[in-house]
């Protein structure tokens, strides 16, 4: 092997074969066996990507086309892969994470039948192959394949007990979701192709040059109404707190590993087009912090262990919006890199409890689990101060990163971005002191049950707490130690022509460290404030009121889309089906009524037998044809 | 050569079927004829693929100067591979469905085939003309005499709309053979130069014949009554094949016999196929007789190919091509999952199913995945043809609405995804009901044909190279007749 960069192929294939393998022989497979099959072939994926990203380190990158997928005219859309920095990067996420969490749902989907357990690791192999498709592509049709892939396996997987209609519900809800966003993604691939011919990556972007800035503007935002759906940014996020109706460790896959970062991943690969469009990067920053905040303040509220960690990751996701917003497109990917390693660590560990609680996920109802669960509760503990932003944790560096980003480009985009960092503390630490702290809450039979998880859960834990610990070195900031930004050195080259259309807005060093140290000054404050608040939490029957029942009803925007869309779209068709009735198709019935009438009065002089018209029709056919072809002749 | 034993060996065996008293022989005779129809057409595409064994061309009615013309070119090969290839499969999918007098059931539905591959083949006005009626009279039996209770009042509407644009078409023909100079030819219709007006009137005349067998919105109110009344196997005939003689009507009869014309005209029907869009998959969304919900599905997926035909582009008519290909297959994938349900539970409505994913995993799973075709997944068959024709819409020259179709047009494909998954989850999701509770899964007859559907969806959408290259010099030819780049 020359060049493993010419075989980056076998990445996707690898899930591909897992899928097909499981999802055929699903009837036929022992559930080590189907464990085996679906984990490995991560993991196989896992080492060719770790050979490329050795490789692009090294300094080479490369397009491999396979064949070209659709051609029409001068256009020719290939089925090709790019490997550079950026998606080397994204491979190891994937695969690495996404192994952890295939190893960790061998232990976790046990009490599932065989066939069951089989079907899980299908979609969840397709769900990578999904994945790897998207940000492997040359293109953006290549990368829309991964796109809506991603989409359809999140429906798959939140609706894996399909039994209960609820669950049905949630994934369709994340698929229609999807799919407007979708349609937003597709219309800037049409725009594209009318304007240039091409959607190749290369292509575009070296010929950016002839479009307009109305063009671009309007390219950058379809494709950002795109980004909405897939990484659940206002005004399509609702989705994912709703996709908790799968199992715990494809929300680890989708909140983690996959799907989420899709929105992030597009933007950071088209970086120069939103380079070139200010407006459209105002309303990326603009729709980023303010779903951070909105999605902060409703997990302030929540009691369901995982609905906590859906909204702090629509909340995360808002954050690398908003730094993909002012241009920190290293700092996005940074956080998309940390983020994955704590969130997954943060949903596996919940994971763990709701396996420990026997399907317990109300946090009221759990206390004191650090006594049965240790390893769990450290993993965990590692998490929350890991996303919480405290030195020397991975969140701290990507967090501040984007922070110092912002203040560069908006003091107020800092503000806004310092108060939901404070509340992300709160509502994480409120959490994990419900859960850890004080006295366990739950019912006799519970407690008697509780346990640790097995190894095959808690190895991944640890795995992932070590990376959620130490990952945030490689982008050490200047300020603190001079060249220590390796990720930024690793990714120039992508941000390159960004880079130098961007006037760089220094802020001086004194600046930094103190917005830097403040700010977690005041986020260690809130951390003990919740610690204290919430470790003697007693269980109440007091209901919320004011602002905090607005906050556990989500602000009521599930409440107001049903209102304002779902129902007047079924009205709509209902409406439109009564007019069809009563209105076109009366017309035509008046017609045909008028002609049933005649025929009624002419049919005594016809015999009613189907047969006999049918004979007399066959037969004239026939006779014209022989008569008039083969007579003449 | 091949053209003949496409039309003859349909006709012949349907004919005979009729002196055949026993159900279950006439069925293994017709289902062996329309084997052989297909291996004749592979064969055509394949070994005979030379000018001799596609062609036939000899003179019919002298007095009218018109001949029996048969050609198949990229576009015919094309909707003959879909007919032959779909008959056996209807057939055999819906093999366990009894009928009464089954030999003259098969017999028509063989006397239909032979009529739609005349239709895709003629290319001589008067010829097209009568295979045009030679299919559908057969159809126009087949509904009212083994179809539902409302059978005779669906019958009649159907054949009113039907025969009332065969009617105009008829005389927009006869218009034409005298401009042509008293000839019925394709290929002098094409050569002609018409006055405007008189391409207006021409124009009217056969767009109303092809606007109401695809359907056009709002030529449609027949379709979802005869969708519904229809026995499943003559529904898979009209949604899969025969509205597909619409849109070849279209691109055959219709756009380079009269470029000038549906040019001019084209932001009207451009129009028109966005509303019907729209209001079709609206309606889709509130339905609960499952052959309703597809009837109306493909009016919207129909209109699409309408929308792409009058914003015409390269990119747009190729896609046109590959969907009526793929619109059949899938349509078809749609129609068996819809007939096993009827078949075995004596129901079609939603509210009363559920649950089918516990008792028939199976055909679940395949349901699905002809879901997600209907929905245009990528790495689908539909996908590839949705995109290129939501592409050539987009960037028609044609018009100066593109954009506003197209985008007014992707609204569907969110809604497409809003219908289909509530049925999905409906039928095959949540908890069984007291129809479902014993439900079985599928026989190997249903699932032979569902697995071979599938093949091909996934292979198409995978590489869609082979179909599209067939009919890449006719949308060419289209596009020059147009005078469009």
């Amino acid at each position: 092997m020359n060049n493993i960069i010419d075989y980056v192929w076998l990445v996707p294939l690898f899930p591909l074969v897992g899928f097909l393998l499981n999802g055929l022989l699903r009837n036929h497979v022992s559930k080590s066996l189907s464990g085996i099959i679906g984990s490995g072939t991560i993991l196989a994926s896992f080492v060719v990507s770790i050979l490329i990203f050795m490789q692009v380190k090294a300094g080479s990158t490369g397009v491999v086309t396979l064949f070209n997928f659709i051609e029409f005219g001068k256009t020719v859309i290939p089925f090709a892969f790019q490997v550079d920095q950026l998606s080397s990067l994204f491979l190891l996420i994937i695969t690495g994470i996404g192994f952890l969490i295939h190893l960790y749902s061998t232990a976790y989907m046990h009490e599932e039948s065989d066939m069951h357990f089989a079907r899980y690791f299908a979609y969840l192999n397709l769900f990578v192959f999904s994945m790897l498709l998207l940000v492997l592509g040359s293109n953006y049709v290549i990368m829309f394949i991964g796109w809506e892939g991603v989409g359809l396996c999140s429906y798959l997987l939140i609706g894996y007990w399909f039994k209960n209609i609820e669950y049905t519900s949630a994934a369709k809800k994340a698929f229609v979701m999807n799919r407007i966003g979708d349609a937003g993604f597709l219309l800037a691939v049409f725009y594209l192709l009318s304007k240039l011919g091409t959607v190749t990556y290369i292509d575009v972007f070296s010929k950016v040059d002839s479009l307009s800035g109305q063009d671009l503007t309007i390219i950058t935002l379809l494709l950002f109404v795109g980004a909405t759906g897939k990484s659940a940014q206002i005004p399509l996020y609702t989705w994912l707190p709703d996709a908790m109706a799968g199992p715990t460790p494809v929300s680890a896959l989708i909140h983690a590993a996959t799907m989420v970062t899709a929105g992030i991943y597009m933007i950071a690969r088209s970086n120069i087009l939103y380079t070139l469009s200010p407006v459209t990067q105002t309303v990326v920053a603009v729709v980023g912090i303010a779903t951070a905040l909105l999605a902060a303040s409703i997990a302030l509220k929540q009691n369901d262990i995982k609905k906590v960690l859906a909204y702090s990751t629509v909340s995360q996701l808002g954050y690398m919006f908003l730094a993909l917003g002012v241009g920190a497109y290293t700092g996005a990917v940074f956080h998309v890199m940390t983020h994955a390693f704590f969130k997954a660590l943060l949903f596996l560990g919940a994971g763990s409890v709701i396996h420990g609680m026997h399907h317990e996920q109300d946090i009221r109802n759990m206390g004191g689990l650090k006594k049965y669960m240790p390893t769990t509760h450290i993993t965990f503990l590692i998490g929350c101060l890991a996303i919480a932003g405290i030195i020397p944790f991975s969140g701290f560096f990507s967090k501040d990163e984007i922070l110092a980003a912002a203040f560069a480009n908006n003091p107020l985009y800092y503000v806004l971005g310092a108060i939901g960092a404070l509340m992300t503390a709160f509502y994480m630490f409120r959490l994990y002191s419900m859960t850890f702290q004080g006295k366990f809450r739950g019912t006799q039979e519970q407690e008697h049950h509780l346990h640790e998880s097995p190894a095959a859960m808690t190895i991944p834990l640890v795995v992932l707490a070590i990376f959620s610990f130490g990952g945030g070195l490689v982008g050490i900031p200047e300020v603190l130690m001079h060249g220590g930004h390796a990720l930024n050195d690793f990714l120039a080259p992508v941000f390159a022509a960004s880079t130098s259309k961007m006037t760089p807005h220094a802020i001086d060093h004194s600046t930094e460290l103190i917005l830097m140290f403040g700010l977690m000054a005041v986020i260690l404050l809130v951390i003990i404030l919740a610690w204290k608040k919430f470790s003697g939490y007693q269980k109440t029957a007091s209901e919320e009121t004011g602002l905090g029942k607005v906050l556990q009803n989500k602000w009521y925007v599930d409440e107001l889309y049903d209102a304002v869309i779902t129902r007047p779209v079924n009205a709509f068709g209902k409406g439109l089906e009564k007019l069809d009735r009563f209105g076109i198709d009366w017309i035509v019935n008046g017609v045909g009524r008028s002609v049933q009438y005649a025929s009624r009065q002419l049919r005594l002089l016809q015999s009613g037998q189907v047969g006999s018209y049918v004979l007399l029709m066959v037969l004239g056919i026939i006779l014209l044809f022989v008569l008039q072809v083969f007579l003449k002749k | 050569m091949v053209p003949v034993l496409l039309i003859l060996i349909p006709l012949l065996t349907g004919v005979a079927l009729f002196a055949i008293r026993q159900e279950a022989t006439a069925k293994s005779i017709a289902f062996l004829s329309t084997l052989v129809s297909l291996a004749i057409m592979l064969a055509g595409m394949s070994v005979w693929n030379d000018a001799a064994h596609l062609s036939f061309n000899q003179p019919w009615i002298g007095a009218l100067n018109s001949r029996f013309h048969l050609e198949l070119d990229g576009m015919s090969q094309l909707l003959c591979l879909l007919t032959s290839f779909s008959f056996p499969l209807i057939i055999y999918s819906t093999w366990n469905n009894t009928y009464v007098d089954g030999n003259r059931f098969f017999g028509l539905m063989l006397l239909a085939q032979a009529g739609l591959m005349g239709v895709f083949m003629a290319m001589d006005g008067m010829l097209f003309y009568f295979f045009w009626e030679l299919a559908l009279i057969p159809l126009y039996f087949l509904c009212s005499r083994w179809g539902g209770e409302k059978r005779i009042q669906v019958t009649i509407k159907f054949f009113i709309y039907t025969f009332l644009g065969s009617l105009f078409m008829l005389i927009g023909l006869i218009m034409l053979y005298f401009k042509a100079g008293g000839s019925f030819a394709w290929t002098d219709f094409v050569k002609l130069n018409l006055s405007s007006r008189e391409e207006m009137t021409i124009f009217i005349l056969l767009v109303v014949a092809f606007a109401v067998k695809m359907p056009l919105f709002p030529f449609h109110t027949w379709q979802p009554d005869t969708y519904e009344q229809s026995p499943t196997a003559v529904t898979m005939i009209l949604s899969a094949i025969m509205a597909k003689m619409g849109v070849f009507g279209l691109l055959r009869w219709l756009a380079p016999v009269v470029p000038a014309a549906t040019y001019q005209w084209g932001d009207n029907f451009a129009t028109l196929a966005v509303v019907g869009m729209l209001y079709a998959s609206f309606i889709a969304i509130k339905q609960d007789d499952l052959k309703r919900l597809v009837a109306w599905s493909s009016i919207a997926h129909i209109g699409l190919m309408i929308l792409a035909l009058f914003a015409p582009s390269y990119s747009g008519l190729q896609g046109i091509m590959i969907q009526m290909f793929n619109h059949g297959i899938n349509i078809l994938g749609m129609w068996i999952v819809v007939n096993v349900i009827e078949q075995q539970f004596g129901t079609r409505k939603i509210s009363e199913l559920g649950g089918l994913a516990q008792k028939a995993p199976v055909l679940t799973i395949m349901l699905v995945i002809v879901a997600l075709a209907n929905i245009a997944m990528p790495l689908t068959n539909a996908f590839i043809g949705e995109f290129m024709m939501f592409n050539g819409i987009w960037g028609s020259t044609a018009t100066k609405f593109g954009m506003v179709y197209a985008i007014a047009g992707i609204i569907t494909i969110i809604l497409s995804a809003v219908y289909t998954l509530r049925m999905v989850q409906n039928v095959f999701y949540g908890p069984t009901t007291t129809r479902t509770e014993n439900a079985v899964d599928i026989r190997f007859n249903v699932q032979l044909a569902l697995a071979i559907l599938i093949v091909g969806i996934i292979l198409i959408g995978i590489y869609p190279k082979p179909i599209l290259s067939m009919t890449s010099e006719i949308s060419q030819q289209i596009l020059d007749r147009m005078n469009l780049k």
